[in-house]
Order: structure tokens, then sequence, then C-alpha cells
């Protein structure tokens, strides 16, 4: 990797960071944004690490933590904000909400709020690739608690058995809501390993790195392309705001103060930077910089999403089903 | 024209289908095997070949969701499940996400996954093998759901799914599996939501689908014999329903009776009920009534499973019910399923 390569790392980083910090103001401050929203701050080395990886043409999928890896793989800005504030001009048309984004363009598949749900979509989807022999990935996000879903070991079954393009990325952020790991899972035991057992090449790697996520995903990747078969990536991080919502939560109810700034102190961005000032030594301007034009992007996609119309009411119905030809539509739903 | 069994028409119309377009094919739980689901896989696999044709291991609910990625990919998935009970697991993929893929992201496309489930009865398949579950999948927006009662229709509406861009069940009774009717050659599509008159009739009128449209015919042909003329209405899809054929049709006799397969809370029998109670109320001579399995599971005993499950015999009953100065009762009829003889 060039230094240019890692500096974009780090923008992308920050870009990410400075939307959904203002975005979580906003929430709290507006209550305009009217759907249930789960901000990446803190996590965001995992999805810049991994879609850096990737090619447009590479589709990734989702969990319900979505701004991040939609944003990395490319998703528009400006579609997000308008969704989130429920505008026609959101990515899904005001019908999905934070937790049901999508980008085809950008090749952003879809989020979804059900855990665990996109892992055997991005199977299915690297499956049609392996039939194409297109040389195409699927990659799915997902975090600690999916993998206690049956559908995860359905999936990764299916994907060894099948050796197809399919990364799968969990993100260990260390607690499904309020319950730790260790109140979930055995004592001893870790993600990655079981992704061993079925075959297939895994790693656990350090999630805050974006240097360290992105140089296994880009291995991971570029194998699955060669058709050397699924890859499951463990990523540790860490979560800074409350599950779902803008604010922050380490008042002891479940983690502690000093649980959250330690990890704070391990904050991605200001890894990345450390690792990078004696090759960069401008790191820290150049971050002010990027934050500053940030801000600005920020704010022009919120100024779209507010200007944008909400949905028709009269169209409430439209889009449940294809449209049908006169003919074939004597049956009412 | 000439006759085909319905598994017959089944794997005519899958075999059609694969040809026609390179980007369907069909995967479930032993649809390679020599046996090919009942036959209606084999012809399939014997034709494209394990590439097109493919088993997949035990697990329902990815089997769904790799269809759903598959289908969002532009792959045509048909997958075959022997036992419809099994789709209870298959459910977060196909109602939570399927089902709601176009709507909830924006209409920008749908996830065509076709899923053919056979629904058991007789032979003390019980209560977690005899479940027909039309009005599960039936309830949810964005859904497509059919239950074919002749072979042609089997095809009809297999072709239709196949080629349309709707997430679809196919509900498929294994009483109907060996019955032979007069099928095109041609793959031709049967739309959905369009209903047939079975038969023709002025004084009741009976709604069903699937085998309860040839109990209901069965049952028409004993009441005619008292002078008792049944109309039969055949839905073929319940998702969606054909409501204007069904009110017509009761607006003429006056009369219904809904036969089901399921059970009548909250079933195919409550909805076709509710449509008739909000649409042609006033054509209503005599309270509705519904012929469906007593609120029970599917019993194994061979006393209890032939008091389960509804019968030509008691839609009979239930339509001399409505009929001033008909006979008390008819002779009675033998169950459906007599002289099965598996596959179990």
């Amino acid at each position: 990797m060039t230094t240019n390569d890692r500096l974009r790392l780090v923008r992308d980083m920050v870009r990410i960071r400075c939307a959904e910090e203002t975005l979580a103001d906003l929430y709290r401050d507006e209550q305009l944004m009217r759907t249930p929203t789960h901000f990446s701050i803190g996590q965001e080395a995992t999805a810049v690490g991994v879609c850096a990886a990737t090619r447009r043409t590479d589709v990734v999928y989702s969990a319900h933590r979505s701004h991040a890896p939609y944003l990395a793989k490319g998703g528009d800005l400006h579609a997000l904000v308008a969704e989130l504030y429920g505008k026609a001009t959101g990515c899904a048309g005001g019908r999905g909400g934070s937790v049901h984004l999508v980008d085809h363009a950008a090749g952003f598949g879809g989020s979804a709020a059900i855990l665990g749900e996109m892992i055997p979509v991005a199977v299915g989807a690297a499956w049609a690739f392996a039939m194409e022999g297109a040389p195409r990935v699927a990659l799915t996000f997902f975090g600690d608690g999916a993998s206690e879903e049956g559908v995860f070991h359905e999936s990764l079954n299916f994907a060894a058995l099948h050796r197809l393009p399919v990364v799968f990325v969990c993100e260990n952020n260390q607690y499904s809501i309020a319950s730790p790991l260790s109140a979930r899972q055995p004592a001893g035991t870790s993600i990655w390993q079981r992704a061993l057992g079925y075959g297939m090449a895994a790693s656990r790697i350090d999630g805050n790195d974006v240097f360290a996520v992105h140089e296994a995903a880009r291995g991971a990747v570029e194998a699955a392309r060669a058709g050397h078969g699924p890859h499951l990536l463990e990523l540790d991080t860490y979560r800074w705001r409350e599950h779902v919502g803008p604010n922050w939560d380490e008042d002891g109810a479940y983690r502690t103060h000093a649980e959250v700034a330690s990890w704070m102190g391990r904050c991605p961005i200001r890894v990345a930077a450390d690792a990078l000032r004696a090759e960069a030594p401008s790191i820290d301007a150049r971050i002010d910089t990027w934050r500053a034009e940030c801000a600005e992007e920020v704010a022009r996609a919120v100024d779209f999403a507010r200007a944008g119309a909400f949905p028709d009411v009269t169209d409430l119905l439209s889009g449940v089903y294809e449209p049908q030809p006169l003919a074939a539509t004597t049956g009412r739903n | 024209m000439r006759k085909l069994t319905y598994w017959q028409a089944i794997s005519e119309a899958t075999v059609q289908c694969m040809a026609e377009d390179p980007a369907v094919f069909v995967a479930g739980e032993g649809v390679d095997d020599d046996k090919g689901i009942y036959g209606t896989t084999r012809a399939a696999f014997e034709r494209f070949g394990p590439t097109r044709v493919i088993d997949v291991p035990n697990s329902e609910n990815a089997t769904a969701g790799i269809a759903v990625g598959a289908a969002a990919m532009g792959r045509r998935p048909l997958i075959v499940h022997s036992r419809a009970d099994f789709l209870f697991l298959a459910m977060d993929a196909l109602v939570n996400l399927a089902a709601k893929w176009r709507y909830m992201y924006g209409d920008q496309g749908g996830v065509p996954v076709v899923t053919r489930a056979v629904v058991g009865r007789g032979w003390g398949q019980g209560a977690t093998h005899s479940q027909s579950l039309q009005s599960v999948f039936g309830h949810f927006p964005g859904l497509h759901v059919a239950m074919p009662a002749s072979p042609a229709d089997a095809k009809g509406l297999l072709v239709q799914a196949l080629r349309a861009q709707t997430p679809t069940l196919l509900l498929e009774n294994r009483g109907l599996y060996r019955m032979a009717g007069e099928v095109p050659e041609e793959a031709v599509a049967v739309p959905f939501g369009r209903g047939r008159i079975a038969r023709p009739g002025t004084d009741v009128t009976v709604v069903a689908a699937s085998l309860m449209v040839h109990e209901a015919e069965r049952a028409a042909d004993l009441l005619a014999e008292q002078g008792i003329s049944v109309e039969v209405v055949d839905v073929r899809s319940v998702r969606p329903l054909d409501e204007e054929l069904i009110c017509a049709s009761v607006a003429r006799t006056g009369r219904l009776v809904v036969a089901d397969t399921s059970w009548a809370r909250y079933g195919l029998a409550a909805e076709v009920a509710a449509v008739v109670a909000e649409n042609v109320f006033d054509a209503l001579r005599r309270p509705v009534r519904r012929v469906t399995p007593p609120d029970c599971p599917a019993p194994v005993s061979h006393p209890l499973e032939e008091a389960f499950h509804p019968t030509a015999d008691r839609i009979a009953a239930a339509c001399l019910e409505m009929v001033d100065g008909g006979p008390s009762q008819v002779r009675k009829l033998s169950d459906v399923t007599a002289g099965f003889v598996g596959p179990y």
C-alpha cells in the first residue's frame, strides 16, 4: 500500500465519523429522523478496511448497523440522509429507513434488521457469481450476536461445501445490545475458529486497526475471487454509543465508563494517525481538513434531505408487487 | 388433448422453464435422488444434471436466504420441500425478506424465489407432516401463494411463477399427485388471481382450493342426485384471491360453503367468508359455513385421522343444511385417500 492509499483509508473513516456524529446530533435534537438508527461510531475501521478491498462490482450486505458499510462501499451520502428523514429521495424511497439501506450502483446490496438474515443472502449472491463464472465476490457484515443464529452455521457450511466466493465479516463489538459475549458464548471458544471447523479459512484481526483489517480483507477477497473459497474475518472492535439511538450509555448499567474510555483510547482514527505520523507528518492537519470538508459535504446532504418531498401517500401500496399487465389482474390482493 | 398426471405436469413445467431460461435452477433436499421428489424433479435432473438440479444440506433457513441472494443477482431459484411443514424453518428469509424486498428497498426490483412445498395427507402423516400453510403465507403482502387443483394448473401456475418477478409459494397436496387431466403441451402460464368455476351450479357455492376442489366436486355429484345444484369455485391462488369470481358466484346462489385443508381460525375459509360479507352480504340467504379440519393438530391413528380431514361428506352435509326442503342426509362417500399405497 502506498502512503496515499493509507491516507485514503483514514479519510474514509473521518468521513463516516463526521457523518454519523452530525446525524446523531440532529437525530437527538430534531427528532425528525423517525427510524431506529444504529451508529457505527468507534468501529469505522472494519467497514472502511474491508470495503476498500472490494471492487464496485462486488456486492456487500450488512446488518442493522449499516451506515458505515453503506458509505464505505460507496453508497450515496445524500440518499442515505434522505432515507433517514423518510424522504422520497432516500436510497429506498423512504420505505426502508436506517436498517434497510440499498445502493445497487455502488454494490451495496442491502442491509437488514433481523440478526444473521443477510448472511445466507451473501452466500446466494456468491453462488450466483459462481454459477455464472463471474469474477465477483459477495461480502456480508454481521455482529458477534449473529454468530449465535442457526443460519450463520448453515450458511458457513453451504459456502464451504461449494467453495463460494464469499467473505463473512464479523464485527465483534463485544455486546449484543447489553449482553456481553461472555454471557452468550462459552469461555474458551471463538467465532473465527468455528469457521475453521467448517473447513474454511478464517482469521481474527484487530478491528480498530484499519490497515490490518484492509490487508486481511484484501487477501480474503482476492482468494475468494480466485476460486479458493470463503473466508471469515473476525474483527474485534467496540461501539461507543448506545445500541440503537444517538446517545452515550456508559453509565454502568451494562458497561463501565472505564471500559468505554479504554476503547475510545483505541479510536481507529487515532490508531491509524499514530501509525502514519512517521511517513505522513502532516496527518493531524490533514484530518482537520478532511473533517471540515466532510462537515460541508454532510451539511449539503442534510440540506438535500430536508428539501426533499415525503413520499406521496397515494403511493402507499405501490411496489408491493411487480407491475402487472392489466389482463392478469382480475383478482385483487 | 393428451393427459398427464399432476406430478408429470409439474415435471414438464420444470423442464420446459429450465430450457427456456438458463437462469432457472432447482434446489432442495433430495431433488437429485432417484425418486426425485415424487418424480417431479427427476426429468429435470436427467436432462440438466447436478449443476442445475442441486441437492442441498438440511438447512431450510439458509437455503431460503441463499435463494433470495441468488435471485437478487438475477438467478431464478426453484426451491422444493418434500414436506411443507419444514417451511416454518424458512420463514424468516421468505417472509421477513423476500416478501418485503421490493417494497422496503424502494421498488428497485424483486427477488423471484419460487418455492414448491408438498402437503401430506393420510397414512398417519400426523401433526407435523400434514399441514397446509396457505393461510400462514397468504397473510403477507409481497408473496404469491397458489394451490393448484388440476394437472393443467399445476403446470400453468408453476410456469407463471417462474416467469414472474414475485416470490411465490406453490402448495401441492399429495392426494393429487396421481390424478390425471388434460394438460397443454406448451408451457402456457396460468395467471395468479384468476379462479375458475370448476362446476357450475345454482343453489350453493362451494369455494375451495387444491384437494378440496375435488372433494367439493364429489359432494356436488352426490347432491345432484338429490336435485341440489352446487357451484364449485376453485380459487387456484389464495394470494391474490379472485374476489370477483367468488362474490359473483355467491350473488347468484345466495349460499356459501368454504372448504379448506387447513384450520378455520384466521384461515383461507375465514378470509373468503370475510370477502363475501364485505361485498355481497345482502345476497346471503343463509349463514356461511366453513368445512375445515377440527381445531386440533392432525392425529395419526387411522380412525382419528379419518375424523380429522375435511371430506366430501362433510361438504355435502354443510350444503344440505343450507337448502330448504332438501333431504336431511345423503349416502356416505369413501375417503379420497382410500387405497393410498405410498410412496410414504
